[in-house]
């Protein structure tokens, strides 16, 4: 679930647990936080650590309290560690890194991030599966030095960005269609209602981009009016000035009321921002982690159908041995044993996806409506304020208008 | 007053006799009067003289009685008492070569010397005691005052293409646009209820110039610019509804102006069929031809080369103004650059201070105009923005239904709905406001366009001040040559034929320069009262307009402010499930 700035409030939720907090309660919890965000380093090296802190009863972990010092590439690492073990789940979704770069240390990026960040740890910590992961421990735990170089190791073994996810996945497509070759059967499942699925999950990013971009639109409107309010208001004081008397003050305060609702409309600009536009941009970004995922899938459903192949041809192989009675035969059997070892894995490993993702799906849709509803509800909260503040602003100016026309 | 000689129009008496009522009333009253008479006279000059002109007789001493070139009319004499002109009180020494036949250009126009309207005697009063004109309705009808029941409703339509006809090198002629202008009133004046003329611009730019020359010190509302676009482009259908709505808009602030809607040339240029007959000002040629043949006369007799009592009641422009213009034109240096000061300068502290302020509220205004402007903008850009975002989540909304495969995507589908209606509600809301808010900022708009009518005034007194100063300066060197003559033929015992004749040309230029310089003070006398009585005017028009800006504009923010803050209550209501499952 989702909530505002403090998850420190929100109870890891594990199937047995309800809201417990105090360490001597018997059910078991795990809650964290990421919080103060603080500027490390100068020029080109500098970046922002988080404080972690992981609030817990699990035997796993070392006392009911720890805090450690984490930055951005660290959950970068989780998040792969995870995507690598946990195939078929769907691996909540990073902030995005920031390509600009002015706008990487100020406050409302910051902030933003770290807000995401939070949510994307206490998704782990509530997922049934992900929240045994030993990276996961690993992450709440360890010192910075381990921290660094566990993260350090990773590179150019398991370092995968967004970007590359795409890219297995425009390699799965270009294999499915890829029949030139004739030994290359397309790989696709023939699963009618997956093929729904995957269509749904395309369309959907789409839709939801838009919104999003037309979220973020409306924050930047909201800026804009408050901006042209405040502009107006100060000349409609200066313009007070020159008139005196009844109307002048009239005009000063329409001046003065227009600073106020620029000031309010700045303010919901934020709320909607936080609150309303990295709802839906986070909609997005799980939608697609779940395309990662999708990808995985085919991966794993090539790579059952090829081992198959292989077995197959094997086996003719190992037949044709038998009758010449080759000395190689106990060789070909050993492979052939081997080989369906191999193959009885991969197929584990892709029906477990399977399983996996049809619970996820669930998990997700069902999240998602939460989510959302959560979204909309402050979003027409937080308009629905704003229009009363302005009619009340300019309610208030009327009655010394009437004054002016006496 | 105008002898009965020179007076070839019944009218004249009766002007003498109007002057004397008004002059009474005038006298007794305390309040303000309008002065709607002009002392400008149309004085395009035919080089072929001797044609009668059915124009009014100018005078020097009638002077102040003038309306405008194209009419004898001394309709609503009664009700906009003039300034007292001073040519009552004092009689000019010279009357007969101060008759200046005054040509009509337009040689099919009708006469209006025969056509006699009954003096509007007994309108009522249109200003109140004050000289102020309330408003107390915005938008109501043009010269609807408060007080009074008189309309003057005028519509702009049905732009049509027409040909130049002849005169033109270019076969097929030029084309241009006419408009059709609707006028519907009670005015008696008018003698009829509704007129339907067709015009062109050229004919509004005429009626401009026309009514700034005879309204001097008046803040006359500026007429829309004179566009340099291309032919093409004059023709196509948006310039010319941008046009017909500039120039209806114009009109009407003519006609809710309380001394330009009795104008006669208003009046001629909304119900003269055919050609109007108002002279156009480009006739330069005739005029600086008439320029050219007086000033090798100005020249080669210099003591002549006086400026002539009726000259002074127009600004020196170029053509037959010519000489006078230079010598303006050297007082002003003189003014500027010399040591000494002028010996008449502005002194009205008042006024001077009274400038600043109006210099000061133009800047605030013009600022004001411009922030509106982008509030506007940024009202309409919110308002889009919303609509845009309800359409993508309905779209979203059909692809969830559409796609559904468990219950909970109905549902969210069902919560992403109301938000959709309600963000394609408050758009239409927000536009609808702004829409609104458009219509109420126009006030700060058409109050920064009239400042260049004050600009315009303002400098109708410092030009008519200057030719004040420069008769001044004229006088006293023709004092000063007379001296000098009259010492050096003092000593030649006999007199000197040549120089005693000199000296009494001189004597003459004197006389004559005398009745200018007086004419010129009490033109300068009355731009500055209508300079004082119009910034009244405005000063209260003014207030008026921005108290109903105010109120409307606040008046529709509060109400759609509601109306907004209603919808988003209602989705928020609906969506509080939600709120009571997110903790924190």
């Amino acid at each position: 679930m989702i909530t505002t700035v403090n998850a420190q409030q929100r109870s890891g939720s594990s199937p047995m647990a309800q809201s417990p907090r105090s360490p001597s309660s018997q059910a078991p919890y795990l809650t964290v936080s990421v919080s103060d965000p603080a500027k490390m380093g100068n020029g080109v090296q500098a970046y922002i650590s988080y404080k972690v802190i992981t609030k817990t009863n699990l035997p796993e972990y070392d006392g009911p309290e720890k805090i450690v010092i984490r930055r951005y590439s660290d959950f970068v690492w989780l998040r792969d560690r995870l995507f690598e073990k946990y195939k078929g789940v769907f691996i909540p979704p990073l902030p995005e890194k920031s390509t600009v770069e002015k706008f990487r240390f100020s406050a409302e990026f910051i902030e933003m991030r770290r807000q995401a960040l939070d949510v994307f740890v206490n998704r782990i910590a509530s997922h049934h599966e992900l929240r045994q992961s030993d990276d996961l421990r690993t992450f709440l735990q360890v010192d910075e030095q381990t921290m660094e170089r566990a993260r350090s190791m990773e590179i150019g073994i398991f370092k995968k960005k967004p970007a590359d996810f795409m890219q297995i996945f425009k390699d799965v497509q270009s294999k499915v269609s890829d029949v030139v070759l004739g030994k290359e059967k397309p790989v696709d499942e023939s699963n009618p209602e997956y093929e729904k699925l995957k269509n749904y999950i395309f369309q959907l990013e789409d839709h939801l981009a838009e919104a999003q971009k037309h979220a973020y639109r409306l924050v930047k409107r909201h800026r804009e009016l408050g901006q042209s309010l405040s502009e107006f208001g100060k000349a409609v004081k200066l313009l007070g000035d020159c008139e005196g008397n009844a109307l002048g003050k009239a005009f000063s305060e329409l001046g003065a009321k227009s600073e106020i609702l620029s000031i309010k409309l700045q303010r919901e600009a934020q709320h909607l921002l936080m609150n309303f536009e990295e709802p839906l941009k986070d909609y997005v970004r799980a939608v697609q982690s779940i395309k990662a995922t999708i990808a995985e899938r085919a991966n794993a459903f090539r790579h059952h159908c090829e081992l198959a192949e292989t077995i197959k041809f094997k086996e003719i192989d190992m037949n044709k041995l038998r009758l010449t009675r080759s000395d190689k035969l106990a060789e070909a059997e050993r492979e052939y044993e081997e080989l369906k070892a191999d193959g009885a894995e991969a197929t584990r490993k892709f029906e477990r996806i399977v399983k996996l993702m049809n619970e996820e799906i669930v998990r997700f849709q069902e999240q998602k409506t939460v989510d959302l509803g959560v979204a909309f509800h402050e979003f027409a909260k937080g308009q629905a304020e704003l229009a009363k503040g302005i009619s009340e602003a300019w309610r208030s100016l009327l009655p010394k208008l009437e004054n002016c026309s006496s | 007053m105008m002898g009965p000689e020179t007076n070839k129009y019944p009218r004249g008496k009766r002007d003498e006799e109007e002057e004397e009522e008004e002059e009474g009333e005038e006298r007794g009253s305390e309040g303000i009067h309008h002065p709607l008479y002009t002392a400008e006279q149309m004085q395009t000059l035919a080089l072929d003289d001797g044609i009668p002109f059915n124009g009014e007789v100018s005078t020097s001493k009638s002077y102040s009685n003038y309306r405008s070139a194209m009419t004898t009319l001394s309709s609503s004499a009664a009700e906009h008492p003039l300034i007292p002109p001073p040519a009552i009180a004092t009689t000019p020494a010279v009357s007969d070569p101060l008759l200046f036949p005054s040509h009509n250009p337009s040689p099919d126009s009708p006469s209006y010397a025969d056509v006699i309207y009954s003096p509007f005697h007994d309108s009522v009063p249109e200003s109140n005691g004050n000289g102020e004109i309330s408003k107390e309705v915005k938008i109501s009808s043009p010269g609807s005052q408060s007080s009074s029941s008189e309309y003057l409703k005028i519509s702009v339509s049905n732009p049509q293409k027409e040909v130049e006809s002849s005169n033109s090198i270019v076969p097929g002629g030029n084309t241009y646009i006419t408009y059709l202008i609707t006028t519907s009133t009670n005015v008696l004046d008018y003698g009829g209820s509704d007129f339907s003329v067709r015009r062109r611009f050229k004919d509004v730019v005429t009626l401009s110039d026309r009514l700034s020359e005879g309204y001097r010190g008046v803040f006359i509302p500026p007429r829309p610019d004179k566009s340099v676009v291309e032919s093409q482009v004059m023709q196509k259908q948006e310039f010319v509804e941008q046009r017909r709505v500039e120039l209806e808009k114009y009109l009407r602030r003519l006609a809710r102006h309380p001394v330009i809607k009795k104008s006669d040339e208003l009046r001629v240029f909304l119900t003269v069929q055919g050609r109007m007959p108002l002279p156009t000002s480009i006739d330069v040629a005739s005029r600086m031809l008439d320029g050219a043949v007086r000033l090798p006369k100005q020249l080669l007799v210099e003591s002549r080369s006086v400026v002539e009592p009726q000259d002074v009641l127009h600004p020196a422009k170029g053509g037959r103004d010519m000489l006078r213009f230079f010598k303006e034109l050297k007082q002003s240096v003189v003014n500027d650059w010399g040591n000494s000061r002028p010996l008449v300068e502005e002194d009205d502290k008042e006024f001077l201070k009274k400038k600043e302020k109006l210099w000061e509220l133009e800047q605030h205004l013009t600022n004001a105009s411009k922030q509106a402007e982008s509030l506007v903008k940024a009202q309409q850009d919110m308002g889009e923005t919303m609509g845009e975002l309800g359409l993508a989540f309905i779209k979203l909304t059909k692809f969830e239904n559409e796609q559904a495969v468990l219950n909970t995507q109905r549902v969210r589908a069902a919560d992403m709905k109301t938000v959709a209606m309600a963000a394609v509600k408050a758009s239409r809301l927000y536009r609808e406001l702004n829409a609104q808010t458009v219509k109420h900022f126009d006030t700060l708009h058409e109050h920064m366009g009239l400042m260049l009518a004050v600009h315009n005034a303002f400098s109708d007194r410092s030009s008519a001040l200057l030719t004040v100063q420069t008769l001044i300066s004229e006088l006293s060197s023709l004092h000063s040559r007379a001296e000098k003559l009259e010492t050096a033929s003092s000593k030649i015992f006999g007199g000197d034929k040549t120089r005693i004749r000199k000296l009494e040309d001189l004597k003459d230029a004197i006389r004559v320069t005398e009745d200018a310089k007086s004419c010129a003070i009490r033109e300068y006398e009355r731009i500055k009262e209508n300079n004082r009585i119009e910034t009244q005017r405005l000063d209260g028009e003014r207030h008026a307009d921005f108290v109903n800006m105010l109120k409307g504009f606040v008046t529709s923010q509060v109400a759609y402010s509601e109306r907004i803050a209603n919808e988003w209550a209602k989705v928020a209501e609906e969506t509080s499930k939600y709120a009571k499952e997110s903790s924190s």
